[in-house]
């Protein structure tokens, strides 16, 4: 039989601010998070602007000594999982470390660290590479020191499929729990990607914004104008518990978790597969997974990044699934807000799902100014939207080709 | 003055208070908590700060903070 499986803490680290209640308001509110780069010198990038976390302090979070030792991206990651277990009210003392598990997703891993431990041998020569360099920089640090700094014993791996990592994470710890092979696990995505090498990288392929002179505006997805992705960066956490668990600790439940579909589109390393089969794939099997029918959809946290590709596919995709119903259902990217936060977006984006659900209300996709004739859904735009939302489907699209769609519903 | 440097590059290396006492006795893995990998990063700011190079053989030999400051003190 399988075990029904809840949300009962989130956690964020976000370019809108920290922690699930500031990164909500701001949500509703249509804030933005983007403005020029401050992380390094970007004149000379065809990009200038991004979506950076402000205001983090790690060793508000963690030990400063610990923290030292941590690249950026997985200093987000224990920063979100605190927020996440604050906010679940879970003893840590009483919780059983072998059922209290965790799996991160992470796209790309520690690549400020190797850059500078790069330079550094450049510079310097082999013999001067920190020896905390490759603990800092592999991308599956986020789940070790996770585990470290909460204790918690029970299963623990890494996601690395791109864009997708964090909602395939927290597919696979939704199974973990389900099957019976833990109680309670730390799951979502970490990034911390703003650095030269890799938005250097994005803007060779052409994937991202250069709407420099009016950065809050840059990310507008299902735009006619949209002209690309803005890197955003930070943490998405949530915490999924067992229900029999949750229940007895008497712990909120912000909703429940009802389905995970994956797929490949085996087609390009980076385009769409065409009419976005693949991702259709990774939807009708959520759907299937958690027994939900098309018509229940009430919201969907679309990937819509804002490149011209993506969002034509992905409005195809969702057309072809839900036909009729498609044009029901409130559509919306809060990557118009956040920027696009590779391997971390999938965990930011469910918790706004699993807050639409909870507070009944839709956040919007901002930007909106004029329609694409490929892409005619109802993306709630520039304004939130209040609504009851029993189930709502989140989807993660990654280089590779991976396909990820989470799905939540109301607890009842 | 070599103790000073050296009890500086140990603060800033482990994330350690100013405050904290460190004498020519005091052992940086017994004493200070630090680790293998600690251990390597230290040795290396070392080299950098006194422009020396201090061998594997000699870096593994060092009991407390008074063996590393005597080495500097006879290799710099």
């Amino acid at each position: 039989m399988k075990k029904r499986v809840v949300v009962t803490g989130l956690g964020c680290i976000t370019p809108l601010g920290n922690g699930k209640d500031v990164f909500w308001k701001a949500l509703l509110e249509g804030k933005s998070g983007i403005g020029e780069i401050t992380k390094f010198d970007a004149a000379e990038f065809p990009t200038k602007i991004a979506a950076e976390v402000k205001d983090f302090q790690a060793e508000e979070y963690m030990d400063k000594k610990e923290a030292r030792k941590m690249d950026l991206f997985v200093q987000y990651a224990v920063a979100g999982s605190k927020l996440a277990i604050d906010d679940s009210g879970l003893d840590l003392n009483s919780v059983e470390k072998e059922s209290f598990g965790v799996i991160m997703g992470s796209g790309i891993g520690g690549i400020s660290t190797l850059e500078d431990q790069h330079q550094k041998m450049m510079e310097k020569g082999p013999r001067r590479i920190s020896p905390f360099f490759i603990p800092m920089m592999i991308a599956n640090m986020a789940s070790g020191q996770v585990s470290m700094s909460f204790g918690a014993k029970g299963p623990n791996t890494t996601v690395v499929t791109a864009c997708a990592s964090a909602t395939n994470a927290i597919g696979e710890a939704f199974k973990v729990i389900e099957r019976g092979d833990a109680k309670v696990m730390i799951t979502g995505g970490t990034e911390a990607s703003i650095t030269p090498l890799s938005i250097g990288g994005f803007c060779s392929m052409k994937a991202m914004s250069t709407h420099n002179e009016d950065p809050q505006k840059a990310s507008r997805p299902f735009d006619k104008n949209r002209d690309g992705f803005v890197m955003g960066e930070g943490s998405g956490i949530l915490i999924l518990e067992e229900l029999g668990h949750a229940l007895q600790r008497g712990a909120t439940i912000y909703g429940e978790v009802a389905g995970y579909g994956m797929s490949a589109d085996a087609h390009h390393i980076t385009a769409p597969a065409p009419e976005g089969e693949g991702g259709q794939r990774a939807m009708k099997n959520a759907l299937n997974d958690g027994n939900i029918g098309i018509e229940e959809v009430d919201y969907i946290n679309a990937h819509g990044t804002s490149t011209p590709y993506n969002d034509q596919f992905e409005t195809m995709a969702i057309k072809a699934v839900f036909k009729e119903h498609s044009k029901k259902i409130a559509v919306s990217s809060t990557k118009s807000m956040t920027g696009h936060l590779l391997g971390a977006a999938g965990g930011i984006e469910a918790i706004a799902s699993v807050m639409a659900i909870k507070e009944g209300w839709v956040p919007p996709t901002m930007n909106y100014e004029t329609p694409d004739e490929e892409c005619d859904l109802d993306y709630v735009p520039n304004q939130a939207r209040q609504m009851d939302v029993r189930v709502a489907l989140s989807n993660s699209l990654g280089f590779g080709g991976h396909n990820a769609t989470i799905l939540f519903k109301k607890y009842e | 003055m070599s103790l000073e440097k050296v009890k500086g590059i140990i603060i800033e290396q482990l994330g350690l208070e100013e405050s904290m006492e460190i004498k020519r006795e005091t052992s940086l893995m017994g004493d200070l908590e630090a680790d293998s990998l600690d251990a390597v990063e230290i040795i290396m700011a070392i080299e950098d700060e006194f422009g020396i190079e201090i061998p594997d053989e000699a870096a593994e030999g060092f009991k407390n903070i008074g063996d590393i400051v005597d080495y500097v003190e006879n290799n710099k």
